[in-house]
């Protein structure tokens, strides 16, 4: 049963990957990704992220239980920040525990790239200067990403 | 039943929810979104590009062919750009 939260506020990395491994000696791998608000070229004053509340949540916890599905986890952390983020700060976590490396890595691997397809945020950039960007456009490359996934199912 | 609306679909709409009362022939999601273009300009905008919308109906995920009948809330946003 994996961990979901869906928060304004910051994380901490190290404690969340903590928290699972915390009184258990099964546990071989953990595999930490944390996904940071990159500014290209300095002109990113913040972004916003928007999302669906309940949705969101429910829509990582089905990915998550995909993940499980596919891979023998022993336990599982995703918390992705909406609000208001400065440039450099965090915005996703996934932690994916397993008895050994190669599943965590694969489980953390799908688990963003069907994250970024399914879970309900939208985000939007501000630029330096007061300025409103338009609302960040989705990458076809994300799709693709997430599509591999379910190449020869 | 209940409209709700996200990122740029809410801003062109104007508005993050709203009560609908589709008439009976309107079954599908798609439908429902031709039928909420009609509604206004600002409809129109928002669903101008039909194809790339996303729907969820009671926060899960449906194509456009979906039935939209016993929908308590049908969610309208653009592709997500999470993570």
């Amino acid at each position: 049963m994996a961990t979901i939260r869906v928060q304004a506020e910051d994380f901490d990395a190290a404690a969340e990957a903590a928290a699972l491994t915390r009184g258990r000696a099964d546990i071989g791998a953990v595999v930490t990704f944390v996904g940071l608000c990159r500014d290209e070229g300095g002109r990113l004053a913040q972004l916003e992220i928007e999302h669906y509340p309940g949705m969101a949540e429910q829509e990582l916890a089905r990915v998550a239980q995909e993940a499980e599905t596919r891979w023998p986890l022993l336990g599982a952390t995703i918390v992705h920040r909406f609000g208001a983020i400065a440039p450099g700060a965090q915005i996703v976590l996934v932690v994916t525990a397993s008895a050994h490396r190669g599943a965590a890595f694969a489980a953390a691997d799908f688990l963003m790239d069907y994250l970024k397809t399914r879970a309900p945020f939208w985000k939007r950039a501000h630029r330096r200067g007061g300025g409103v960007e338009d609302w960040v456009e989705a990458k076809s490359s994300d799709s693709e990403a997430a599509a591999r996934w379910r190449a020869g199912d | 039943m209940k409209a709700v609306y996200f990122a740029w679909v809410r801003e062109r709409i104007g508005k993050a929810e709203e009560e609908i009362a589709p008439p009976a022939d309107v079954a599908t999601v798609g439908e429902l979104i031709a039928w909420l273009s009609a509604r206004g300009d600002e409809y129109a905008h928002a669903f101008e590009k039909a194809r790339i919308i996303r729907a969820a109906i009671d926060r899960t995920h449906v194509k456009h062919d979906a039935k939209i009948a016993g929908a308590r809330e049908i969610a309208f946003f653009p592709p997500m750009t999470g993570g």
